[in-house]
């Protein structure tokens, strides 16, 4: 069997989008934390969960206010942006969908239902008492999915176009996320003892679900530069940059087995699991750690779009 | 004609017996909780939701995806019963397609003075393109979906003749494979006939008809309009279960003189479409030129052998309902045969005769449009106002040629499960039948649709039809 370019562009997407949803779901989850436990600076911190996602103007716009009931309706099912946690899983489905035939009858069941649990749960606006359940579901049911294209699918170029997805999304995520609070981790700030920043640091390892990791790694001190050497460079954390950009250049390394040829994307992809592997974290910081993450974004984004490209998802 | 004659139900007898066919399933039925027994007809609505069998139904936007009811008593068929009727659908397939050779090439039936001229030149599914041209393998009609009717024991019609792109065949294999899952001790306790090889077969039909210019084994695809349209999930799940590939027009273009997909190595021929688009949208250089659905060119390379279209261009001219009333010639006329399947009498509005009858005894008949599909735009006349029909003789005196009456059936009935118990509805089927070159195959049962409004007679979907299992015993 072959895979059409429109099947393995729609596998790239269902899994993006997942990624996406389930990565601003937890970022919703962080921040609704946030807000319940420092009321001081919740709309400072609502401000930049907003920014991450890149919504900050079109919340703006609606004029509502930085309350965790308002903000969190509108990051979960707000319906006219298309970048609430609600369109995406259903652009998740529509994807999933299209590449009905690539995956098993176990992905499809679990997508279509992540989907149809999701609308239900969220056709009313959600009180702040269900809340924390709606976040949990989302969570588990993008679970529910990964594990159902890990225990069924075949590891062929369906599976990698799918784990391409992932990894491209989620390490912008990652780089997205630091970037909003990269200020956070700079030297300067990171004297020990101030309350605000370690709180501040808690909601960002949060945001990315490294919270555990990094105590079970770093039991007895927190400092900033650690938790940004973990976040960049740690090969064991799932969610660190590092870990992103390898998998998807060993993605396309079996890609690449698979079809008997390298595309340039090949190229591009390994160069830049090289270079992240020939810094440090001290000369990133010299350098500076904004662009770093800037540059960072820009190539990963390169890299995307040159899968598309590459593999001919459209004419 | 009214609504209070007497139906044939097809589990029980006059004396509220069960026939033999349903007996085995009745026991069953009789050791069963009527509570327990509406819990699984719940768990088999949630078990449909969550596989996605969705239908979108036109025209209503807060329903984009529905699902189709489904009744969890199934309707049995005896083995005898089936053998006899299958034989009566073979003879019939065989006529279109012989049928289907002949209009477009030497019109014997015409020079016969069997069929009226004008009722191939001036009909509209008619394609010129295709005179003079076999498809590969010689079949026009791959897949077809006969509609039948009961109303006695072994009184079967066939009502209409789908031979274009009959849907529903996921619905068959679907309500299987719930059936199985909700009662697996009703399928040890009775012998009933497979159906989930049809997708193996299905492609083993299309395979057998690969074009001349196909290598080694063939590439089958299915065309699909995209995921809005109505049946899509069922495209994806032929294809799926086939082994296919799905397309939409935009992932074809023409390489090589060959039909070609972009597949994430560059494009690559297909030998074997199976379209579910009609004749209309399929190349917009010989069709509808803004179709966007299509492959521009695709007839070219058809013609030239570089592909095969499944069903053929051109098959809908014995969909039509007019065409219809002649089908008994044209099994006559092929086979030499006499009908061993009935078509219900038809009066054709075009002739002045069946029109002045026709609208004198509106308020029995059916009236249909000879191109429509879906029971849209029919009317059913036991049931209809006064209203309905002083406007629909007004339409039908304005363009008689548009319609086709034919008696109201006395539909036979199966009973569904309601909250208050079994209750009878009317029920149609439609067996799936597919044509190779060497042989028709014929799925024991096909997809059983029934009205689940009580007392009617309209069963298809679009107008809140339901679906049960179809089951044909083994003798």
């Amino acid at each position: 069997m072959t895979t059409l370019g429109k099947t393995a562009g729609a596998l790239f997407w269902m899994f993006r989008y997942l990624e996406r949803s389930e990565n601003l779901a937890r970022l919703t989850e962080a921040g609704l934390r946030m807000s319940l436990t420092r009321g001081d600076t919740a709309v400072q911190e609502w401000r930049s969960v907003l920014t991450t996602v890149g919504l900050a103007q079109a919340y703006e716009e609606t004029g509502l206010a930085y309350e965790p009931a308002q903000v969190v309706n509108f990051l979960l099912r707000g319906r006219n942006q298309g970048g609430s946690v609600l369109s995406m899983i259903e652009k998740a489905r529509d994807n999933a969908r299209l590449a009905r035939t690539a995956i098993t009858r176990e992905v499809w069941e679990a997508t279509n239902e992540c989907f149809i649990t999701t609308r239900d749960t969220m056709a009313r606006p959600l009180r702040e008492a269900d809340m924390p359940q709606a976040l949990g579901m989302i969570r588990q049911h993008s679970a529910l999915v990964r594990g159902a294209l890990h225990g069924t699918m075949l590891r062929n170029d369906i599976y990698n176009f799918a784990r391409l997805g992932t990894f491209v999304e989620r390490a912008d995520n990652t780089a997205r996320i630091m970037d909003v609070k990269y200020y956070l981790l700079l030297p300067s700030l990171s004297h020990v003892g101030s309350t605000l920043d370690t709180n501040q640091w808690d909601m960002l390892l949060r945001s990315l679900s490294a919270q555990r990791s990094y105590r079970w790694l770093n039991p007895n001190e927190t400092k900033a530069i650690d938790i940004a050497r973990f976040l960049i460079f740690d090969g064991r954390f799932p969610r660190s940059i590092l870990f992103c950009a390898l998998k998807i250049s060993e993605n396309l390394k079996w890609l690449g087995f698979d079809y008997g040829e390298e595309r340039p994307v090949h190229t591009q992809a390994v160069k830049l699991a090289k270079d992240l592997q020939s810094i440090s974290v001290e000369q990133i910081f010299e350098r500076g750690l904004h662009e770093f993450l800037q540059d960072f974004m820009a190539s990963n984004a390169a890299i995307a779009w040159q899968i598309e490209k590459d593999y001919r998802f459209t004419e | 004609m009214g609504m209070d004659k007497i139906f044939f139900d097809e589990m029980v007898d006059e004396g509220g017996q069960p026939r033999p066919s349903f007996s085995g399933y009745c026991d069953w039925l009789a050791e069963q909780e009527p509570a327990k027994l509406l819990k699984k007809a719940y768990e088999a609505e949630d078990l449909f939701r969550k596989t996605g069998i969705t239908f979108a139904v036109y025209g209503q936007e807060e329903a984009e995806e529905r699902l189709i009811p489904f009744d969890i008593v199934p309707r049995i068929i005896a083995g005898a019963e089936w053998a006899k009727l299958s034989r009566g659908i073979e003879q019939r397939v065989r006529a279109m397609n012989a049928f289907l050779h002949d209009i477009y090439h030497r019109q014997e039936i015409v020079r016969a003075g069997r069929l009226p001229e004008h009722m191939v030149s001036a009909n509209s599914a008619f394609l010129d393109r295709m005179i003079g041209f076999t498809p590969p393998g010689g079949v026009y009609s791959h897949i077809v979906g006969v509609d039948l009717v009961r109303t006695g024991p072994n009184e079967f019609y066939a009502l209409e003749d789908n031979a274009r792109t009959p849907s529903g065949v996921s619905y068959m294999l679907e309500n299987r494979e719930t059936m199985m899952r909700m009662f697996p001790e009703l399928f040890t306790q009775m012998k009933v006939r497979e159906v989930s090889d049809y997708p193996k077969r299905l492609r083993r039909s299309l395979s057998a008809c690969a074009p001349p210019a196909c290598k080694g084994d063939p590439v089958v695809a299915v065309l699909t309009p995209g995921i809005y349209n109505s049946a899509y999930f069922e495209h994806a799940f032929l294809a799926d279960q086939m082994g296919a590939e799905l397309v939409e027009g935009h992932d074809l273009r023409i390489v090589d003189g060959r039909v070609a997909m972009r597949t994430t190595q560059g494009y690559q021929p297909i030998d074997v479409l199976y379209r579910r688009l009609d004749d209309d949208y399929l190349d917009p250089l010989s069709f509808l030129p803004d179709s966007a659905l299509g492959v521009p060119g695709i007839m070219d390379i058809y013609l030239a052998g570089g592909i095969t279209i499944a069903n053929a261009p051109g098959t809908g001219i014995v969909d039509d309902k007019a065409i219809y009333s002649y089908v008994p010639d044209i099994v006559r006329f092929y086979t030499g045969e006499e009908p061993l399947l009935q078509n219900v009498p038809t009066w054709r509005c075009s002739e002045p005769d069946s029109l002045k009858y026709v609208l004198e005894h509106l308020a029995e008949l059916v009236v249909k449009e000879v191109h429509g599909s879906g029971g849209y735009g029919m009317l059913v006349g036991p049931v209809a106002s006064k209203r309905e029909l002083t406007d629909f003789a007004a339409k039908l005196k304005r363009s008689p040629a548009k319609y086709i009456a034919q008696p109201t059936l006395a539909l036979s009935t199966v009973p569904i499960l309601t909250k208050k118990g079994l209750a009878p509805r009317h029920v149609d089927l439609r067996p799936f039948v597919l044509v190779s070159p060497e042989r028709i195959d014929i799925t024991p049962g096909g997809l059983t649709r029934v009205a689940l409004k009580k007392g009617s007679l309209v069963v298809n979907s679009s107008q809140g039809g339901g679906t049960k299992d179809s089951w044909v015993l083994e003798d």
